[in-house]
């Protein structure tokens, strides 16, 4: 029981993270309707900016402040995220307005190219660390019902917090803001919320910058846990299913399908695994969320926007 | 200017029906082929057949299976790599379990294994499009990335999942020189897309592209969804698979599932969205374009930075490429959707009306 248990949390909070990166996908898609496959590229490019800002600033500075330059290269990476989200707006989007859906999801398959080349070209391609200080230890809950308790890894519960801290930012700046509410006017449709005055072009680079920051937000995180590389990237593929699941335009979907498909995940590799071969881990979330579409198209708390044939 | 049809009439519906209803056309494709087939054994070496020339047919053969289904029928697949893996796995099953297996029989056999896969899989495009067709197609990738490695049967237990197979011949005629094996795969490839040509322009090519265009608008003139998606899904996989069998057998030789990869079906589709999406001739511009283009930047690049006096490091490179990639793909969806099959079509068009403009 305690095992599993173990497992259940382990899977929870591997979900939140999956809910982290789907997050960006989310409000990219609601904002404008781009399925925005660049979201990998972007927590790749966002982890590396922070490592490597961590790294420099207290050589050009001379300023050894672990805090002093953590904020630092958060802040500085936050600013080269704003950039890379205006360009993106700029040189692409913009050029692209009214276009196919599948046209756009496959810009943004040439804009991931592009911002893994120029992430790695100019931050490196090695394996990179970011030290945000988080406590490694595990800690035991539930001492008390199970022999040896559950052990919970702390770092985990903190990177689960931060994101839910986040998400629930992103609700107040959703439902309580001016701009907020031209971001749901948008999204429910672009040229209505045009003719009434808000400016199409503003609110798409608000929208990357936002998932900008997420991204930079999730890419700290995983960064933090298991080193700033490559193989980053597959995050974002890892976290496709998530939103698939939970509904391309919904946020708490994005979540719930974070947790369902994190606990799936966890849950099917320990004890399914062992029956066909193991590392199931890979297209369990796939497959679960293929056998969804095929019930409900829309996902669990999308719009119906899917016309059937 | 020698291309114009100007005194070319046409006094029977079959005349009006060809492939190259140009006569020019006809006699270019006809030179080309047999220049590829004579001319080039005649000069190639056996660096340029292994870099260049045998993955380049190959590649234009599963660009051509990519080009069906996203191109001609308009559902995004980013699984293609699935479908080469299963087409090779499923050739080398037959070829191994089978003694004296025909390797024709194997490729074929190998392509409809890809079928019924890519069937499977494309089942899901009948309740949904567009975006979530592509992370559908995706779990067919994930899947079959584990399946070929995990899965011991299908590798006939081998313990690392790589396999290898030797001694290929045609009918009795080995196919054992860089030379022969160049000429097999390019006859492969001119008879597929012979078909294909021929299959996109009869009916059912006129129904898939009917579905790409509108696909509500297709069911009610009485075009079935469910045959027209499922026979492009059949036909593209298919070809596909034929393609995996031969990137398999005759380009790499013995192989592991990483061969397949998610990042080969990225960069099918990059070529069909380069090439031209909805075009047999685009495949093969796109296919060139991203074979070729890595070998020139490894050749160019260095060369431009010696010039500026600083060394460009192998990993530098392979940067470049992801950049000039990406940066290509964004400039064709924006410039020019329709890819290089265009251009060649404006030239085409130039060439017709010169010396006047239009």
């Amino acid at each position: 029981m305690a095992f599993f248990l173990e497992t259940l949390f382990g899977g929870l909070m591997a979900g939140m993270l999956y809910a982290l990166v789907a997050l960006g996908f989310v409000l990219i898609f609601k904002a404008s309707g781009v399925f925005n496959f660049a979201q990998g590229a972007m927590v790749l490019f966002a982890a590396l900016a922070m490592a490597r800002f961590a790294e420099w600033i207290p050589q050009w500075t001379r300023i050894d402040n672990k805090i002093v330059t953590t904020t630092a290269a958060f802040i500085l990476a936050a600013c080269v995220m704003f950039i890379v989200a205006w360009v993106i707006e700029r040189l692409v989007l913009r050029h692209l307005v009214n276009q196919e859906a599948a046209t756009l999801l496959m810009a943004t398959l040439g804009i991931t190219y592009f911002l893994e080349g120029v992430g790695q070209t100019i931050f490196g391609s090695e394996i990179y660390k970011i030290d945000i200080g988080m406590p490694k230890d595990p800690v035991f809950l539930f001492d008390s019902v199970f022999e040896g308790g559950v052990m919970v890894n702390q770092e985990d519960m903190i990177a689960a917090v931060i994101a839910a801290v986040l998400v629930a930012l992103l609700s107040v700046f959703f439902q309580k803001t001016k701009t907020g509410r031209a971001l749901r006017a948008v999204a429910d449709d672009h040229q209505a919320a045009q003719s009434i005055g808000i400016p199409l072009n503003r609110i798409w680079v608000i929208v990357w910058c936002v998932a900008g920051v997420v991204a930079l937000v999730a890419g700290m995180i995983w960064g933090s846990k298991l080193g700033v590389q490559f193989s980053l990237t597959t995050v974002a593929l890892r976290a496709l299913p998530v939103v698939i699941l939970g509904g391309l335009t919904s946020v708490p979907g994005a979540i719930i399908g974070g947790l369902i498909i994190g606990v799936g995940e966890k849950l099917s590799e320990v004890y399914l695994g062992p029956f066909v071969g193991g590392g199931i881990e890979i297209w369990f979330a796939y497959v679960l969320a293929l056998g969804f579409l095929l019930v409900r198209p829309q996902g669990l708390f999308g719009e119906k926007i899917i016309d059937r044939v | 200017m020698f291309y114009r049809e100007n005194g070319q009439f046409k006094t029977s519906y079959k005349a009006d029906q060809q492939v190259f209803p140009i006569l020019q056309d006809k006699i270019g494709v006809w030179l080309l082929i047999a220049a590829a087939f004579i001319v080039v054994p005649m000069f190639a070496g056996d660096y340029f057949y292994q870099a260049i020339l045998i993955p380049l047919t190959i590649m234009c053969l599963a660009a051509l299976g990519v080009n069906i289904l996203v191109g001609y029928c308009g559902q995004i697949s980013l699984g293609s790599g699935a479908f080469m893996a299963v087409g090779a796995y499923g050739a080398f099953n037959f070829m191994v379990r089978i003694p004296g297996m025909p390797l024709v029989l194997a490729l074929i056999l190998g392509g409809l294994c890809a079928t019924f896969f890519g069937i499977l899989f494309g089942l899901p495009s009948l309740r949904v499009k567009g975006l979530y067709l592509a992370v559908a197609t995706l779990a067919a990738q994930f899947f079959s990335d584990w399946m070929f490695l995990r899965i011991k049967w299908f590798t006939n237990d081998s313990p690392s999942g790589s396999v290898s197979v030797s001694h290929l011949n045609f009918f009795g005629i080995p196919i054992e020189s860089a030379m022969s094996e160049y000429l097999f795969c390019l006859a492969v490839l001119v008879v597929i897309a012979i078909l294909a040509k021929n299959l996109v322009r009869g009916a059912i090519g006129r129904e898939w592209m009917a579905i790409r265009d509108m696909d509500v608008a297709a069911s009610v003139i009485g075009i079935r969804p469910m045959y027209a998606k499922l026979s492009a899904f059949a036909v593209s996989s298919f070809i596909i698979g034929v393609a995996g069998a031969l990137w398999a057998f005759v380009h790499l030789g013995a192989w592991e599932p990483a061969a397949f990869s998610v990042d080969v079906s990225f960069k099918l589709l990059f070529m069909v969205i380069i090439g031209g999406m909805g075009s047999i001739m685009g495949s093969f511009f796109g296919a060139a374009f991203i074979v070729v283009l890595p070998i020139v930047l490894s050749l160019v690049l260095p060369a431009i930075a010696g010039a500026f006096g600083f060394q460009i490091s192998t990993a530098g490179i392979s940067h470049a490429e992801f950049i000039i990639f990406g940066a290509l793909i964004v400039w064709f969806l924006i410039v020019e959707p329709h890819g290089l099959a265009k251009l060649w079509s404006i030239g085409k068009q130039k060439m017709r009306v010169w010396p006047f403009p239009h």
